[in-house]
């Protein structure tokens, strides 16, 4: 596990894919802060990362599109699945691999707090938990990119996809929308997928064992699912 | 038509029982079984789309079976694939390289995975580089190399760990006449030391590097031998070119006369003043003695006589075309 993780990690930072994905959360995350907490002199720290999840939608595609899919483009799948590696632990570096992409742009992206304590007297602990919030919730879209990356060989359409179920995940916890929807099992449906839900109580301060397990089930489900997904392809026969 | 049916020896490294893969409703690979012994460089052949990949992504463990089984060294590969895999180095068609590592850090990697001895890395790596003639290629980006290099590098990730079993789909494909031979040599080298199958389509390639060939078309099995042993079984005649000083219509039948022969025709006029024949007569009827006094009688001097060994491509043609008519492209 610990060589495909090394390999993968090499790969964001050698290919412009990790500097786009920190480039560009940073930039909005600094716009972002700039609205919420600069201009209106809020110290309320956490609300713009809830804000910041929308927009996190777009960037979790560029960072998990290509885990699988190129491995099958290039055939480079051939080389993993034939040495004495499980499934498993290639699947566990890879994503450990892109969360570690991820955990490193939030650690970059604690420069804005830092201006919220020089300025003003903000939470410290309501600031973790956000960010420990935000990081669950990052690691579960990327578990579901990882698992749309291992059915398409192609990583434009497995970045679009991820895209598009992401959206839906997220609709899914727009309250009139599913108002609107008045098919009960839909929205119940819909609500236990809704992640970012998951994330408000973070962003109140709240560090619940409820979405924490939640979120840590919800990433082991969709792993689960992506190792599937690969053994299942393994013993296709179409 | 099984030519040899091999009954399971104890020595066999590899032992393919009745394996088959199924794509849709067609059998790709249809209970194809075959043996190969320790130190054999066994040639796998056939047309592009007969099952040969398949096979070897099969006994690698990239893809499973659909019906029946292997062993490769005792191990099955569905119950313990990972002992299988330890002991197999694959290079596939398309050499499975990462294009934004460098060579050296390319094969760490490989190492890493094939869980060799974080003490042994290095000798390791220089062992393959050098077999492989790439150790002035390490700091080189895989991207930037050629294809031949490529395919080496390939090649040498998968003699990392001096596996047992050498499976290599097409080594030499794409790559120029020159490195052909010398990947034809090392091929050869290779074979003392390990167990070897590889594929190709190209008949003089498996002729030249293998011992024994299996044949395949279709999915199944149409051949397996030596390649002596399928010339013979194959071919019922011997052919042969003369040429003769002076030859006409009359030395033609004097030919037509002698004692074995079964045909004869004139191939033309290659050298002035001789005529060329083609002359084929009956296996093990050797013509060539009685050929040289008739000719010698009626003082017509033979300037050359070349018996044709009949090629692989012979008995493929024959194989793949006689006895299956519903062939596709």
């Amino acid at each position: 596990m610990l060589a495909v993780y090394k390999r993968e990690l090499q790969a964001f930072f050698f290919s412009p894919i990790a500097y786009v994905f920190m480039g560009f959360f940073l930039l909005v995350t600094g716009l972002f802060f700039a609205a919420t907490n600069v201009m209106s002199s809020q110290a309320s720290y956490s609300t713009m990362l809830g804000n910041m999840s929308f927009l996190f939608m777009l960037l979790v595609p560029v960072l998990t599109m290509r885990l699988l899919s190129e491995e099958r483009k290039n055939k480079t799948d051939q080389l993993l699945l034939t040495a004495p590696v499980s499934v498993t632990s290639i699947v566990l570096g890879k994503y450990f691999a892109a969360l570690t992409v991820f955990a490193l742009t939030l650690v970059l992206s604690f420069i804005y707090p830092l201006v919220l304590f020089a300025f003003g007297n903000p939470s410290f602990a309501e600031i973790l938990t956000g960010y420990i919030g935000f990081f669950l919730l990052g690691a579960s879209l990327i578990s579901v990119g990882l698992l749309i990356s291992s059915m398409s060989e192609n990583q434009v359409v497995s970045a679009v996809a991820t895209f598009g179920v992401l959206l839906v995940l997220y609709l899914g916890g727009v309250d009139i929308l599913m108002q609107l929807i008045n098919v009960s099992w839909i929205s119940t449906a819909l609500n236990w997928f809704s992640v970012y839900n998951r994330y408000e109580s973070f962003g109140q301060g709240l560090l619940g064992v409820a979405p924490i397990i939640y979120y840590i089930s919800f990433c082991a489900a969709f792993l689960f699912l992506t190792v599937r997904s690969i053994e299942r392809r393994r013993w296709s026969e179409v | 038509m099984q030519l040899n049916e091999n009954a399971a020896a104890p020595n066999a490294v590899i032992s393919v029982e009745s394996l088959s893969k199924r794509y849709g409703n067609k059998l790709a690979v249809d209970n194809v079984s075959f043996q190969v012994h320790s130190g054999e460089i066994v040639g796998f052949l056939g047309r592009n789309g007969a099952g040969k990949t398949t096979t070897m992504n099969m006994l690698t463990g990239y893809i499973s079976s659909s019906g029946g089984s292997a062993k490769v060294c005792g191990f099955d590969i569905l119950s313990d694939p990972f002992e299988v895999k330890k002991r197999v180095g694959y290079l596939p068609e398309l050499p499975p390289l990462y294009m934004d590592m460098t060579v050296k850090e390319y094969l760490s990697f490989c190492c890493d995975i094939k869980h060799i001895d974080k003490a042994h890395h290095k000798s390791q790596m220089d062992e393959v580089c050098e077999t492989m003639k790439i150790q002035d290629m390490r700091k080189r980006l895989v991207k930037n190399l050629s294809k031949g290099y490529k395919q080496r590098v390939g090649m040498a990730q998968a003699l990392l760990g001096n596996p047992e079993v050498l499976i290599l789909d097409e080594p030499t494909v794409g790559l120029d006449p020159r490195q052909i031979i010398e990947i034809r040599n090392l091929i050869k080298r290779l074979g003392k030391a390990h167990t070897v199958i590889l594929s190709s389509h190209i008949l003089n390639e498996v002729e030249d590097v293998c011992e024994r060939v299996v044949i395949i078309d279709q999915g199944h099995i149409v051949a397996q031998d030596t390649m002596e042993n399928l010339a013979q079984n194959v071919s019922g005649v011997t052919r042969m070119t003369m040429r003769v000083m002076g030859g006409d219509k009359q030395v033609m039948r004097a030919i037509h006369d002698v004692e074995g022969v079964t045909f004869v025709d004139e191939l033309g006029v290659k050298e002035p003043g001789c005529m060329d024949y083609i002359v084929e007569c009956v296996r093990n009827s050797d013509a060539r003695k009685t050929l040289f006094y008739t000719m010698a009688k009626m003082n017509k001097p033979i300037m050359q006589l070349r018996p044709h060994d009949v090629t692989l491509e012979d008995i493929f043609m024959q194989l793949t075309t006689a006895d299956n008519g519903e062939s596709e492209g």
